[in-house]
């Protein structure tokens, strides 16, 4: 299939982990984190770390946007939902994120009107179909889906819709990777930045890591080849020393990013002072609000929400593993009491969770695999 | 200099390279444990169902053993196969049963009339019976028109014809407006199963090839796009197909006794709900063995996965309903794939892996990539209502 295989090719991939090989210095171990949730999920569908050298490892980061709504969110939104009036829509993804009693998909099955949507134009036609109901989309996701909320909004504006609001969770990338950045328990040496983001934001925002920190960023694509040449770029700067911002999804992401989906969340949407993220805690100017402008689409201003913080359950190390710093298995929970059917932590909800797409994907040790070739 | 992925233990990169870490002894440790957690019996957690409760997947299974295999158990529910095996006088029959909910009714390239015969007339070959007689009952919602029950129905008897079976018996319920969607149907059916043959998939063993009949998720990713939801349009068609002349087809073509013991047709499966990922897993589990897949080699047509990148779904999930899974003897491979081609229905039929020792429970992929994976049973379900 065109614009699809080009880009799994086998061969090619041979050549590219031959190089990336050789610009390994001997004795020095390499720790690159791929920023973003989606990169996670293909580096373990295609079982991509089977080609690199044993002094690469892979770090997890924390661009999965359903892994890091903390419990409390959720509750809330199952407070909005629990209003006989209301009509609650997310993502598919959202479905099964657990809050204190029970997930999206528990409180559909007790007979709250619940309903999956693919994009928040589908909520918006459900709220015209139903004019006598109010319908709340829970936005959730990083400056990649931001911009759609936004341009439904202005949409409902203009249609002048009296019944369809905004449950905002949009989330910010920037802070999270200063966050990491800042950590003291995690070394990196270097980032595969976020693909799906950049092509919002651009290249531009990342230039304080390679500047401030020394560490390389190359953005990249979402197929498994383009993640393997943004580590033989990573690998080729970190060979000479040097630290640049790199954009190797050019196909996709302007340096620049895109203006117009900018605008909108813009004219839309404002910081928050602080957000609180699962697992990382509070970080400040992280996560976006809707504008007092637009406040008629603002379900936190038109429902009394309760924004009752809920702490994590106490065995969840999801906080470590989208810092990096715990390899999901390493999870005390891992695969016996949070499994993808009983998840505890996010982590393991999202197809795009690093817990979630190691489970899946990737439950096999080298050891296995080679017992495998061999027989 | 090239490399190999890793699973080439000749590979020159691990020269100099340090000896296996603690971790991942540690890690092999933590799948053991996996291991243990994932065969232990599943139990139902929640108050009430939802919808993975209906998705085939591991929810579907809890439900299935912990509620009614408790309540019914006997010899012949306990395998859990398509059919069950019953002796009735001097003949072996097979006796299945399913329901039908598909929503829209009517789709390209068939609705729910076909589905309903098809889908039964499978189970039953499936356990190497030829199928022949069906009963049909139908719960219609008021309102629902009597013109689209009158197509279904033609449907239903085109779908016997071509199958060579009759429905022999039936029945019919109404109920209000709002307590049904339009027309649910079941069928039960009953088949003959010959001499010799002895099939199920825990009579895998390893050095035995697994193929598939064909594209697979057809059916699937036609009913998705037939919602309108997604506004999304491919020139597909469901695969909805009877699947006993094939059979005949596979174990006239393959001689009846295997070189190692048993039969040379081990199992077929029909990958309906679930897809073929969840075969492969009833397979590795059921036999106590691992299957190793390679993706490039399992057909799937450039409409499904250009539909499944957009979705992000997996086509080794997504359903079809006139495609099944073979399990041979290795040695059979060849004169099976000849005789499955050789036949209409399997013209595309590829060997797609095989059953392989260890680990044991587990499916593996190769994929095109060159990386390995697991394929896991199906958590919940992308998509509601194809059957």
């Amino acid at each position: 299939m065109r614009f699809v295989d080009e880009y799994r090719d086998g061969e090619k991939a041979r050549v590219l982990a031959a190089k990336i090989t050789e610009l390994c210095e001997p004795g020095r171990q390499y720790k690159l984190m791929e920023v973003c949730g989606g990169h996670t999920h293909t580096i373990y569908k295609h079982g991509l770390e089977d080609y690199l050298p044993e002094q690469i490892t892979l770090v997890h980061g924390p661009g999965c946007p359903v892994c890091v709504i903390p419990m409390g969110r959720v509750d809330d939104a199952m407070a909005l939902a629990a209003d006989p009036d209301v009509i609650m829509t997310s993502f598919g993804d959202m479905m099964r994120v657990p809050g204190s009693n029970g997930s999206f998909l528990d409180a559909k099955a007790r007979g709250t009107d619940i309903r999956m949507v693919y994009s928040p134009l589908d909520s918006l036609k459900i709220a015209r179909q139903n004019p006598d109901r109010r319908v709340v989309f829970m936005a959730i996701g990083f400056e990649t889906t931001a911009p759609s909320t936004a341009m439904t909004m202005l949409r409902a504006a203009a249609a002048g819709l009296t019944n369809f609001s905004v449950f905002c969770n949009h989330v910010t990338i920037i802070p999270a990777i200063k966050a990491i950045l800042d950590s003291p328990d995690l070394r990196l040496d270097g980032f595969i930045g976020p693909g799906h983001v950049s092509t919002v934001i651009g290249c531009r925002p990342y230039e304080f890591i390679a500047r401030d920190y020394g560490k390389p960023v190359v953005v990249a694509g979402f197929e498994p080849l383009d993640i393997l040449q943004s580590i033989y770029l990573l690998m080729l700067q970190l060979s000479r020393g040097e630290s640049r911002v790199e954009n190797q999804y050019s196909r996709v992401v302007p340096w620049d990013g895109n203006p117009v989906a900018l605008k909108a969340i813009g004219q839309i949407m404002e910081p928050r002072p602080y957000f609180e993220w699962r697992g990382l805690g509070f970080i400040s100017h992280s996560a976006l609000k809707v504008r007092k402008s637009y406040a008629a689409f603002d379900a936190e201003v038109l429902f009394d929400v309760p924004g009752v913080r809920v702490a994590d359950p106490k065995a969840c190390q999801c906080g470590e593993v989208l810092k990096g710093v715990l390899k999901p298995w390493e999870c005390k929970v891992f695969g016996t009491a949070c499994t993808p059917e009983t998840p505890i932590g996010t982590c393991m909800v999202s197809p795009e969770g690093a817990c979630a797409a190691y489970y899946n994907y990737g439950r096999l040790t080298r050891t296995r695999v080679k017992e495998a070739s061999r027989s | 200099m090239t490399v190999q992925p890793r699973q080439d233990a000749a590979q020159p990169s691990r020269q100099g390279s340090p000896q296996p870490l603690p971790g991942t002894v540690r890690e092999e440790l933590v799948l053991e444990r996996i291991d243990r957690t994932r065969r232990a019996r599943p139990r139902v957690r929640e108050e009430r169902i939802t919808m993975a409760h209906g998705a085939g997947g591991k929810a579907t299974q809890a439900l299935v053993e912990t509620i009614f295999l408790d309540a019914f158990r006997n010899e012949l529910l306990e395998p859990l196969e398509d059919a069950a095996r019953l002796h009735v006088g001097g003949s072996r029959l097979a006796l299945t049963t399913d329901s039908y909910v598909v929503s829209p009714l009517f789709f390209p390239g068939g609705d729910i009339g076909d589905l309903a015969v098809n889908g039964t007339v499978n189970d039953l070959s499936m356990a190497g019976a030829q199928p022949r007689y069906l009963s049909a009952g139908f719960i219609l919602e008021e309102g629902f028109g009597v013109g689209d029950l009158t197509r279904i129905a033609g449907s239903m008897r085109a779908a016997a014809q071509a199958a060579g079976v009759q429905i022999v018996t039936g029945d019919t319920k109404v109920v209000e407006r709002g307590k049904a969607d339009g027309c649910y149907i079941n069928t039960a059916g009953v088949g003959l199963i010959s001499a010799g043959v002895e099939l199920g998939v825990a009579r895998a063993r390893p050095g035995d090839a697994i193929i598939v009949s064909g594209p697979i998720g057809d059916h699937g990713v036609t009913i998705m796009l037939a919602r309108g939801g997604l506004e999304l349009e491919a020139d597909l068609e469901s695969d909805t197909a009877p699947l006993n002349g094939l059979v005949a087809a596979l174990l006239a073509g393959t001689s009846g006794l295997s070189p190692h013991g048993g039969s040379a047709v081990r199992a077929m499966r029909d990958a309906t709900r679930g897809g073929v990922a969840t075969i492969l897993n009833e397979i590795a589990l059921a036999a106590d063995v691992g299957v190793l897949v390679r993706e490039d080699a399992i057909p799937v047509r450039d409409q499904v996965r250009g539909a499944a990148e957009l979705l992000g779904i997996d086509p080794m999930y997504v359903a079809c309903e006139g495609r099944m899974v073979v399990v041979v003897d290795g040695d059979q491979a060849g004169a099976a794939l000849r005789a499955l081609r050789a036949h209409p229905a399997g013209a595309q039929a590829s060997v797609i892996g095989e059953v392989i020792a260890e680990p044991a429970g587990i499916v593996q992929l190769r994929t095109a990539f060159g990386g390995t994976r697991i394929v896991d049973l199906l958590v919940g379900d992308p998509l509601p209502r194809i059957c």
